[in-house]
C-alpha cells in the first residue's frame, strides 16, 4: 500500500497520533465542536491514507462497547454529558490507533517506537510475537475444533482436555522457540538480532508532525 | 480490564506513563540479564501463546466458559521478569493492533497486568514453594490485583461508580479471579505431565523473592488504598451487604479499626491509611512466611528447593 | 579435487549414553549432489546437525571446506554450510521476506545495504523477488522454502544442507523445487523419503541404518538392495 501517510516516517506519525491522543483526552465537557473538528481531521487522513473512510471511521468504534457500559452508569448518575463525552474521547482516540497502525506496517512502526526511545529488547520480543501471532493461533483453532469434534458429557473431563490441550499448546510453543533459535544459530546469529531497519527522518516528516500538532493543539485551544 | 483511551483523567494516566516506561526498561535489562538476545525468540513466542490460548475454552458451569489471562503461568515459567516483558508486549499489541486497551493508557494498563498482576502472581509460588495452593493463589491474586488497581485508578478519574456497580465488579472480578486460579493449576497439572522442567521451582526465599514482596506489598497495600480511599461508601457497603461488618467490630477491636493509625497528625491521612494498609500486608507476609516453614517442615527433604 | 565435505569416524552419543552415531566417514565432492536414505531415528539428520556446528561430535573429524568444525570455526562454516530445516515456519522468523532472507549477512556484520542487496538478489534467484514485502505467514509452502532457500544463499555457502525439503509440497511444488535446486552450483546433500525427488537431483545415495552408513552408492541401487 502506497500514500503520501503511508510515506511519512513513523515516528512522527507516531508523534502526531500522541499529540492527537493527548489532546482528545483533554476534552472537558461539551467539547462537540472540537470533537468534530477532530473527527474531519481524521477523516481527511484517512482519505490522505487511500483507506476507505467509512471503514476506517465504522473500525473506530470497536471501543464503544467498553465505554459504553462506563457511559450507562455515568448517565443514569444524571450526567449525561460526561456520558457523552466519555463515548467521544473513546471514539476518537480510537479512530486515531487505528489510522496510526492501518498506515504503518507494523515492523516500521517499531522501528519509529526505537527512534522515539522505546526500549529495543522490548520491541524486537513484539516483532516476534507479531510473527508468530497467527500461527499459534491457528494451532490453539485446530486444537479447539478437534475437541469440540469429540463432545465430552462430563464437565469436569471437559475442563481437564481444556487443560491439557493447553499445556499441549504450550509444549508446541516451546519446541517451536527452540526451533526458531536452532535456525537463527545456523545462520550466524550470536545473540545480537539486526537492529530494526531505520529509515531517514526527513523534513516532510517534520512538518508532517509539526503541522498535526498545531493543528489539534489550535483546535483544543480555540474550538474546546 | 484492558483501560480504553478517554477514560482517565491526565493526573491519573499521566504519572503511570512515566512510572511504567522506566519500570519496563528496567525490567527488560533484568529479563536480558546476560542471555543477550537468545531468550527473544522464546519470549516471543510464549507472547503468541498467551494470544492463542485465549482460544481455547474452559467450561465453568451452566453453559459459561472461562479463559485462561496467563500473567501468573508465565511468572511461573519464565521468570517474573521475562514474564513481565512479554505481558508488556502483548498489551502493546493489543492496544495498536486490536484497539484492546488505550495507547496514552498503556502505562496504567501495563502496571496494572504486566508488573503488579505478574508480581502479585509470583509471590505465593515462591512463599508457597511452588505447591499447588501457591499457583492456586497465584492465579488469583494476579486477577484481583489488576482489577483492583484498574478500579483504583478509574475512580480517580472521577468515573462514578455507585454501589451497586461496585458491589457488582467486585463480584465479577472475584469470580474470574478464582477460575483463573482454577485454570492455572489445571494447565500447571497438564505441563507437568508433559515436562516437569517448563515449571521453575522457587528457590528458598532470598533475595529477589524478598525484593519483589516489597514491591508486590508497596503497589497491593496503594492499590487497596485507592480503591478503598476514594469510594469509602462502596467499600464499607460491600462489607455491611456481607454481613461481616458488625460482626468483626463486636468481635475484635483491631488496632489498626478503620485503617487509621493513632498517631496525631497522620490520622485519617492517605498518607496514614496507606502505611496501614502495609503494615497489613506485612502481617500477610509474615504469617505466609510462618505457614510456608511448617509446611516446609511437614514435607521434610522433599520440599523443592 | 578437495572434498568440501569430510567425515571421519565421527561418533555421537546423547546425554543418557545412547549413541546415535557410530563412526561415519563421508565425503562430498564440491558441486556433487548426495540423498541420505535410511529409516526415521537412523541418524541422517542428527549427522547433518554435525555439519554446522549444532550438534558437537564425540569423536571423529568433521572438516568443512578445509575448517576443522571447532569453537573457533563455528561463525565462518555456519556461513558456508547452509541448513534449510524441515519446518520452513520455524526458519523464517523475520517479519518480512526481504528481512529474513538478509537475516544471515545482517547477523555477519555487513553493512545494511549490501545485506539487503544481497538478500535481493538471491531473492530473485529463487523467483521470490516480488514477494519482498509480504510477511511470511501469507506465503503458500512451496514459496516458504523458496525464501528459505534465499536466505541461506543470501550467506553465498559452499554446501546446502536440505532436511526433508518436499514435505508438505505438492507435486508441482516439488517439480518447481527440483528444478531450483538442479540450477544451483553448490554441493548438496539432501535427507529426504522422496526417492524420485532425489533422483531428479542426486547421482549417488548413501543408506543410513542404525546410526551407521550401511552403503552407498547409485540410488537405484541402493533403493533396490534395502527395498526402500
Amino acid at each position: 500500500m502506497d500514500s503520501p501517510l503511508h510515506r511519512r516516517h513513523a515516528a512522527g506519525k507516531a508523534i502526531a497520533g500522541l499529540g492527537m491522543l493527548i489532546c482528545i483526552a483533554s476534552l472537558g465537557r461539551p467539547a462537540w465542536r472540537a470533537a468534530g473538528a477532530y473527527l474531519l481531521l481524521l477523516a481527511a487522513g484517512t482519505a490522505a491514507a487511500k483507506l476507505p473512510v467509512p471503514r476506517i471511521l465504522l473500525g473506530g468504534a470497536v471501543v464503544l462497547p467498553f465505554a459504553a457500559g462506563i457511559a450507562v452508569i455515568a448517565a443514569v448518575s444524571g450526567d449525561s454529558e460526561r456520558a457523552a463525552m466519555v463515548l467521544v474521547r473513546a471514539y476518537l482516540s480510537s479512530l486515531t490507533t487505528l489510522l496510526l497502525v492501518a498506515s504503518t506496517p507494523l515492523p516500521e512502526l517499531l522501528a519509529g517506537l526505537e527512534k522515539l526511545g522505546a526500549p529495543e529488547f522490548l520491541l524486537q520480543v513484539m516483532q516476534f510475537v507479531y510473527r508468530y501471532l497467527m500461527v499459534l493461533r491457528e494451532e490453539a483453532g485446530a486444537m479447539r475444533d478437534a475437541a469440540a469434534s469429540r463432545a465430552g458429557t462430563v464437565r469436569v473431563l471437559e475442563f481437564r482436555k481444556a487443560a491439557g490441550a493447553a499445556g499441549v499448546l504450550f509444549a508446541r510453543a516451546h519446541n517451536r522457540a527452540q526451533a526458531i533459535h536452532r535456525a537463527m544459530v545456523a545462520r550466524g546469529f550470536e545473540g545480537r538480532m539486526p537492529a530494526l531497519r531505520q529509515l531517514p527522518f526527513r523534513m516532510p516528516d517534520a512538518v508532517f508532525a509539526a503541522g498535526t500538532l498545531a493543528v489539534a493543539v489550535a483546535v483544543r485551544a480555540v474550538l474546546a | 480490564m484492558h483501560i480504553p483511551d478517554g477514560f482517565l483523567s491526565s493526573r491519573v494516566w499521566a504519572p503511570l506513563d512515566a512510572v511504567a516506561a522506566p519500570a519496563v526498561a528496567w525490567l527488560g535489562r533484568r529479563a536480558q540479564r546476560g542471555f543477550d538476545h537468545h531468550k527473544i525468540p522464546l519470549m516471543g513466542v510464549m507472547g503468541a501463546f498467551i494470544f492463542a490460548v485465549q482460544m481455547i475454552n474452559f467450561p465453568v458451569g451452566s453453559g459459561t466458559s472461562g479463559h485462561l489471562v496467563g500473567g501468573a503461568l508465565l511468572s511461573f515459567t519464565l521468570g517474573p521478569a521475562a514474564a513481565a516483558i512479554v505481558m508488556t508486549s502483548i498489551l502493546a499489541i493489543q492496544a495498536l493492533i486490536f484497539q484492546d486497551g488505550g495507547l496514552l493508557a498503556l502505562g496504567a494498563n501495563v502496571i496494572n497486568m504486566a508488573i503488579a498482576g505478574v508480581l502479585a502472581g509470583y509471590l505465593p509460588f515462591v512463599l508457597l514453594r511452588g505447591s499447588r495452593a501457591g499457583v492456586f493463589l497465584g492465579g488469583v491474586l494476579s486477577l484481583m490485583t489488576s482489577a483492583a488497581l484498574a478500579l483504583g485508578e478509574l475512580s480517580l478519574s472521577g468515573v462514578p461508580m455507585p454501589r451497586p456497580v461496585l458491589v457488582v465488579s467486585a463480584g465479577l472480578f472475584v469470580v474470574s479471579a478464582l477460575v483463573e486460579g482454577a485454570i492455572t493449576v489445571a494447565v500447571v497439572g497438564a505441563l507437568e505431565k508433559i515436562q516437569p522442567g517448563f515449571l521453575r521451582t522457587p528457590a528458598a526465599s532470598g533475595g529477589p523473592a524478598a525484593v519483589a514482596l516489597g514491591a508486590a506489598a508497596v503497589v497491593l497495600g496503594g492499590a487497596g488504598v485507592f480503591a478503598a480511599s476514594e469510594r469509602p461508601d462502596g467499600i464499607e457497603s460491600l462489607a455491611r451487604t456481607a454481613g461481616i461488618w458488625s460482626r468483626a467490630g463486636s468481635l475484635v477491636q483491631t488496632p489498626l479499626a478503620d485503617y487509621r493509625l493513632g498517631v496525631g497528625s497522620l490520622a485519617g491521612t492517605w498518607a496514614g491509611r496507606t502505611v496501614a494498609g502495609l503494615l497489613g500486608i506485612l502481617a500477610v507476609y509474615v504469617i505466609c512466611r510462618a505457614a510456608a516453614r511448617i509446611l516446609g517442615m511437614r514435607k521434610g527433604a522433599g520440599a523443592a528447593e | 579435487m578437495n572434498p568440501v565435505v569430510q567425515v571421519r569416524g565421527l561418533r555421537y552419543a546423547y546425554e543418557d549414553g545412547t549413541e546415535a552415531l557410530k563412526g561415519i566417514d563421508f565425503d562430498l565432492q564440491p558441486g556433487e549432489c548426495v540423498a541420505l536414505l535410511g529409516a526415521n531415528g537412523s541418524g541422517k539428520t542428527t549427522f547433518a546437525l554435525h555439519l554446522n556446528g549444532l550438534l558437537r561430535a564425540s569423536g571423529g573429524t568433521v572438516v568443512v571446506d578445509g575448517l576443522e568444525v571447532r569453537e573457533e570455526n563455528l561463525k565462518e562454516i555456519r556461513r558456508r554450510v547452509g541448513l534449510v530445516f524441515q519446518d520452513s515456519e520455524s526458519q523464517l522468523f523475520m517479519p518480512t521476506v526481504l528481512e529474513d532472507a538478509a537475516f544471515a549477512p545482517l547477523a555477519a556484520g555487513v553493512a545494511e545495504k549490501v545485506a539487503l542487496e544481497r538478500a535481493r538478489r538471491a531473492l530473485e534467484q529463487v523467483g521470490m523477488a516480488h514477494k519482498a514485502h509480504k510477511a511470511p505467514w501469507h506465503l503458500s509452502a512451496g514459496e516458504k522454502k523458496r525464501v528459505a532457500i534465499a536466505g541461506i544463499l543470501a550467506e553465498e555457502p559452499k554446501v546446502l544442507v536440505l532436511d526433508e525439503p518436499t514435505t508438505f509440497l505438492d507435486p508441482p511444488g516439488q517439480r518447481g523445487l527440483a528444478e531450483l535446486l538442479a540450477s544451483l552450483p553448490q554441493a548438496k546433500i539432501l535427507i529426504t523419503h522422496d526417492v524420485a525427488f532425489a533422483g531428479r537431483l542426486c547421482s549417488s545415495a548413501v543408506f543410513f541404518q542404525e546410526g551407521r552408513i550401511a552403503a552407498r552408492g547409485g540410488i537405484t541401487a541402493i533403493v533396490h538392495e534395502f527395498h526402500w
